[in-house]
């Protein structure tokens, strides 16, 4: 899961690294946004139930959605190992 | 009169804002820790300010959650007054009980200064003892205390006259030279639409005597008992 801050919403960490990138020369980058990455390890019987609940926590606890939008993938893997 | 102040893990101004109530207004206080579902008979709810749970995650998220907040969430619901101060403003934020977020200051640096703010409104629990348009000299020791919300909720909440504090200059001035921290509208403390939960930024519980260099946080606490007996 990815949680970052609204494009509305200034990201003053995210500046000082497009300014720190600028300093060391690589001028083709044009914006930095930082964020948090989160890996939840969810037991569900597919893939778009583990959407459903990882949406629902995103909503509800990991990401404050006044300022902060998210974007979840799903790597799954199936228990039996087939 | 009885206040309640909520200790999370991590919280750091339960003793001082206990200080300020007990010792300086000499009102009744109990501490009430974070698990208790039990506000045992307060009439006001003071979120004290500090780092619940480390400020992990962001700051307020998971204090946000803890088993007495349901029960404040009921005292607010009933009209009951609740004050949230730093990282007590944090989590009435996350908690849904104030529009609105707090983000990483600026400049991203902890500021640990006074500043002065201007009381905008007097019709709340904890203003109803000041002068509008008085200026208060107040502690700030933050590092997420810049205030955002998206224009059109600002534009409610200025219609609205939920900003209780905003920062200005010495004279109540506001401009963008005294916004310590970038906050939007210069905001430093808001209130809900029924205006009984009030948060903000600054430590009044840090300026109630002329010995710590400010006793104009005073008047806070003090509106706070002059409303109940009102």
């Amino acid at each position: 899961m990815f949680v970052t801050l609204k494009p509305s919403v200034f990201d003053p960490q995210g500046q000082t690294i497009l300014d720190a990138l600028s300093s060391l020369g690589y001028e083709s980058v044009r914006d930095v946004r930082q964020g948090k990455f989160f890996e939840l390890d969810v037991v569900t019987d597919s893939a778009q139930e583990a959407v459903t609940v990882s949406t629902e926590i995103a909503d509800k606890l990991l990401a404050n959605t006044v300022i902060e939008g998210y974007r979840v993938e799903v790597d799954a893997k199936s228990e039996e190992g087939d | 009169m009885k206040f309640a102040i909520i200790e999370f893990p991590g919280s750091n101004c339960d003793h001082d804002a206990y200080h300020a109530v007990r010792h300086v207004l000499g009102q009744q206080a109990d501490f009430i820790w974070h698990k208790d579902t039990d506000l045992r008979g307060a009439d006001t709810v003071v979120l004290p300010g500090g780092f619940s749970y480390g400020d992990y995650l962001r700051t307020g998220a998971i204090a946000s959650f803890s088993p007495v907040m349901d029960k404040v969430r009921e005292f607010a619901a009933a009209g009951g007054p609740v004050i949230g101060i730093c990282n007590g403003f944090q989590i009435l934020l996350e908690a849904g009980l104030l529009d609105g977020a707090l983000l990483r200051n600026r400049r991203l640096k902890f500021l640990c200064q006074d500043v002065h703010v201007r009381v905008e409104a007097t019709d709340t629990p904890f203003t109803t003892s000041a002068e509008l348009g008085q200026v208060l000299k107040l502690p700030i020791a933050h590092g997420e205390g810049n205030y955002h919300v998206v224009p059109e909720k600002l534009a409610d909440l200025e219609a609205n006259r939920q900003v209780i504090f905003r920062y200005c200059d010495s004279a109540g001035l506001a401009g963008a030279s005294v916004n310590p921290n970038g906050s939007v509208g210069a905001i430093a403390g808001v209130c809900n639409l029924r205006r009984n939960v009030v948060g903000l930024m600054p430590h009044p519980e840090r300026a109630c005597e002329s010995l710590l260099g400010s006793d104009d946080g005073r008047v806070v606490f003090e509106s706070a008992v002059a409303a109940l007996v009102a």
